[in-house]
């Protein structure tokens, strides 16, 4: 089942002059049309500025669009009232981890969602309990969110979301601002919340390393949807990807480059093991 | 010797009976023209630590010498050090605020002091330095995309004609477009002369570039080597929170299946040679 | 600096106070400024004293921790107790070139010195013992009946809440950013008052800027989490009154009619015994 589907999108950001009147128009989405099943891991990369995250921003009706329409679960997503009816359908995980916590403590955080959904005392308790666990931060419940380190605040953000019970976590660069570790913990997060709760994930980010593991990729130029298919797939076009100035994964790349100086190896090499694997067969 | 960090510490505590050391006895030298790499994990340190080079943090104990002198003595010039070593923050654009981006890349000149045209010559030469177009000098840096407020942020530094240039995690949040050309511009720039130093948690922006390699865990100073020495220790930086480039694996891997190849090899192309020259193509 | 200011400050505790409702707090703060200026006398400043010597044991927030509190007001004590201690006229106790003590002088100050202490002390309590968001509750709470008058006490509570979480993150950012325009050569410290003004552009510009966008991605944020005002808002620590709060306020208030009985008798005793 299409748990979201974009339908000719086009989304204007228009700039005013001093008299009011329109002066320009900068086209963020320009015509894309996508479908996520139910259950999907789909990861959208592009450079900055590719109208990525404005995409992203239609599911949860965050924007509403120029053109186009977006549904979610059967609604459409601009029309649908009351509008939180769409929101706690599709979460969503935003760059700064700073600035999306709301609690001053992180039990306090995660119930913001169902509190705006009027759950009752009771079943918050549980949700944030059960949600806490599920993003792996169990034991911080009572702490303050300024002192967790940025993979962190954003597992908080994450249990947020979880406690709403969304379809779809909609993810806008979460791990950007985060180190290596943060990201990794981040990512796996997700994976796991992916496979055991069949939650549908939007991945947006622009570490290649990051989406080997996706169901699919879509890819993003100049607010236009370029490239779509299983990352063996994308990551084996390479020269279109350097065009939406994008790259591979070293190992991809790396795998590329013995290919084109005569090793038979196979195209859109994802991972280490992968390569070596490959390259002892030759032997 | 251009910078000397003889032994230094900080402690957000001092007076504790046993203090918490954000830099725990760290010591090392710098000389004119390296390009060097300090790599760490969050909260390791080597924030603290690049804060003392230009003299914004004073050690709690140990010295820092810029050319043979001590910054934290009584009436050394900070004002000159800072110009010298030019210090970039992580998300430096944070830091704009003039109405154009000429004007703001002017402030450093305009703050060392020099007349109004020597300020603009400086800034319109460090802004072409970073390769920002020209066409935009007149635009507010509030409406330029994200690797263009960077660029001109960090021109607002290189127009104080520092000796050296220290960079806190100047790739964070780019693309891979943005990140490459922003590690171009410190090559160009290290190839005019000028010390680079380049604060990463990114293994890969650092293997490609830097000559040396410091690594910082816990305050401490854990390594000072050459990156393929410090590489092909990938099992100590992964218990310290890093990893080698993904390259450095697949050699570890080759090797582990009977390849006789060198595994101090950190970057595509390196690779590409080395196992080529196995697969004797 | 910053971090020397307990006034606002939490601090974790397991304690009876600690888990009183904050309405009752709220009340206790207000009832002892009043008190403090209704009590008059030693015995009802031993009296105040020892009630919130009682509380603060109670409480389990060491006491070099409110110490801390008071040397931020440390210099303003200073100013006025040489104010009082000099201006006040009266009998006379010491002399030199144009000083001169009166006991009078003294008397106010030693009382002003103690109300003021106390005073801090008092009021840090609250804020000492009751988080900030339980803070925010139980004021919105206690105000509840202003939404008759058509006062946002919600969107007043929740400003105030989102507001105790950002400033720890804005004065760090003015740190960051003041190093930043250090390290491109600013002096914020040297330099006459315009000049010292004229100097802060280039911090408060960014500063707003990045406040700015911190509150346009928090929007943001509390939109995505369905957030649509303060309607049909559950809560995950709902206010309820306990037998505890009931206790508490019992003693507050006998704590009030002691100090109110302690000045009316002091009063008749100044008038016995002129």
């Amino acid at each position: 089942m299409n748990i979201i589907e974009i339908l000719n999108l086009v989304h204007e950001y228009r700039e005013l002059d001093e008299e009011g009147n329109e002066a320009e128009a900068l086209r963020a989405v320009d015509g894309v049309s996508l479908t996520v099943e139910e259950g999907e891991f789909i990861a959208i990369l592009g450079h900055n500025g590719s109208g990525k995250s404005t995409l992203a921003k239609h599911v949860n009706a965050l924007l509403t669009p120029t053109e186009g329409t977006v549904y979610l679960s059967g609604m459409n997503v601009a029309e649908h009232k009351p509008i939180w009816e769409v929101r706690r359908e599709a979460g969503m995980i935003f760059q700064n981890p700073d600035n999306q916590i709301i609690g001053t403590s992180v039990e306090e955080d995660v119930a913001f969602g169902p509190e705006n959904m009027g759950i009752p005392t009771e079943e918050l308790l549980k949700r944030v309990e059960v949600s806490l666990e599920k993003a792996g931060m169990a034991a911080y419940r009572l702490h303050s969110p300024n002192k967790l380190s940025g993979g962190q605040k954003q597992r908080v953000a994450i249990a947020g979301m979880l406690a709403m019970r969304p379809k779809v976590i909609l993810m806008d660069e979460p791990t950007a601002m985060l180190d290596p570790v943060g990201r990794k913990e981040v990512l796996e997060t997700m994976h796991e919340l992916n496979r055991q709760e069949g939650i549908t994930v939007v991945f947006i980010t622009h570490y290649m390393e990051e989406v080997v593991d996706a169901d699919r990729i879509v890819v993003m130029k100049d607010g236009k949807l370029v490239m779509n298919g299983a990352p063996r797939e994308v990551f084996s076009r390479l020269e279109e990807l350097e065009e939406c100035h994008l790259t591979a994964p070293e190992v991809t790349r790396l795998a590329a480059e013995l290919k084109k100086a005569g090793l038979d190896l196979p195209d859109g090499v994802l991972s280490v093991d992968e390569l070596v694997n490959a390259l002892c067969r030759l032997k | 010797m251009q910078i000397e960090v003889k032994d230094v510490c900080y402690t957000y505590t001092p007076e504790a009976e046993q203090p918490k050391f954000a830099v725990d006895h760290v010591s090392f030298s710098v000389e004119e023209g390296e390009f060097i790499a300090l790599i760490g994990h969050t909260g390791s340190g080597k924030s603290t630590l690049i804060q003392f080079l230009d003299g914004l943090l004073k050690p709690t104990s140990g010295e820092v010498l810029f050319h043979g002198e001590n910054v934290a003595a009584k009436g050394y010039d900070l004002k000159t050090l800072r110009q010298k070593v030019g210090l970039v923050f992580q998300y430096p654009e944070y830091q704009l605020f003039e109405t154009t981006v000429l004007k703001d890349v002017c402030y450093g000149p305009k703050n060392m002091g020099l007349p109004k045209e020597e300020q603009e010559a400086r800034a319109k030469e460090a802004l072409s330095l970073v390769r920002f177009p020209e066409a935009s000098y007149e635009k507010s840096p509030f409406d330029l995309s994200g690797g263009r407020k960077r660029r001109a942020a960090i021109a607002g530094i290189l127009a104080m004609k520092p000796e050296v240039l220290i960079l806190d995690e100047p790739t964070a949040g780019l693309d891979p477009e943005g990140r490459e050309d922003i590690l171009n511009v410190c090559r160009n720039l290290n190839d005019q002369g000028i010390t680079v130093i380049l604060v990463s948690h990114s293994m890969e922006d650092v293997a490609e570039y830097a000559k040396r390699i410091l690594v910082m865990n816990q305050g401490k100073l854990i390594y000072d080597a050459p990156p393929e020495k410090v590489f092909s220790d990938w099992r100590k930086l992964e218990e310290i929170g890093l990893s080698a480039p993904e390259v450095t694996y697949v050699m570890e891997g080759l090797r582990k299946a009977g390849f006789d190849v060198r595994t101090d090899v950190f970057t595509v192309e390196k690779a590409k040679e080395e196992i080529l020259r196995v697969f004797g193509k | 600096m910053i971090r020397d200011i307990t006034l606002g400050q939490y601090y974790e505790a397991d304690s009876v106070i600690h888990r009183l409702d904050p309405r009752v707090k709220l009340a206790f703060t207000v009832i002892y400024i009043v008190s403090l200026y209704v009590g008059e006398g030693v015995l009802a400043f031993a009296l105040a004293a020892s009630f919130l010597a009682v509380i603060i044991i109670l409480s389990k927030v060491p006491v070099s921790f409110m110490l801390r509190g008071l040397k931020s007001i440390f210099i303003l004590m200073i100013i006025s107790v040489i104010f009082n201690l000099f201006l006040t006229q009266g009998e006379e106790i010491f002399h030199w070139w144009i000083f001169r003590i009166t006991k009078e002088g003294i008397r106010i100050a030693v009382r002003m010195v103690i109300r003021l202490i106390l005073l801090i002390m008092g009021t840090s309590i609250m804020t000492l013992t009751t988080t900030p968001s339980r803070l925010t509750d139980g004021l919105e709470k206690a105000f509840g009946f202003l939404k008759i008058f058509h006062v946002p006490v919600h969107a007043v509570a929740m400003m105030m809440s989102i507001a105790l979480r950002f400033i720890p993150i804005l004065i760090e950012e003015v740190n960051k950013i003041m190093k930043a325009q250090q390290a491109r050569g600013a002096d914020f410290e040297n330099g006459g008052l315009i000049k010292k003004a004229k100097a802060m552009i280039p911090l408060l510009i960014p500063l707003f800027v990045s406040a700015f966008r911190r509150a346009d991605d928090l929007a943001n944020a509390m939109e995505a989490r369905c957030y649509h005002g303060g309607d049909d808002r559950t809560k995950l620590h709902p206010l309820k009154y306990r037998k505890r709060d009931a206790i508490a306020y019992l003693v507050l208030f006998a704590y009030l009619a002691a100090i109110i009985l302690l000045r009316i008798f002091t009063s008749e005793l100044i008038k016995i015994v002129p």
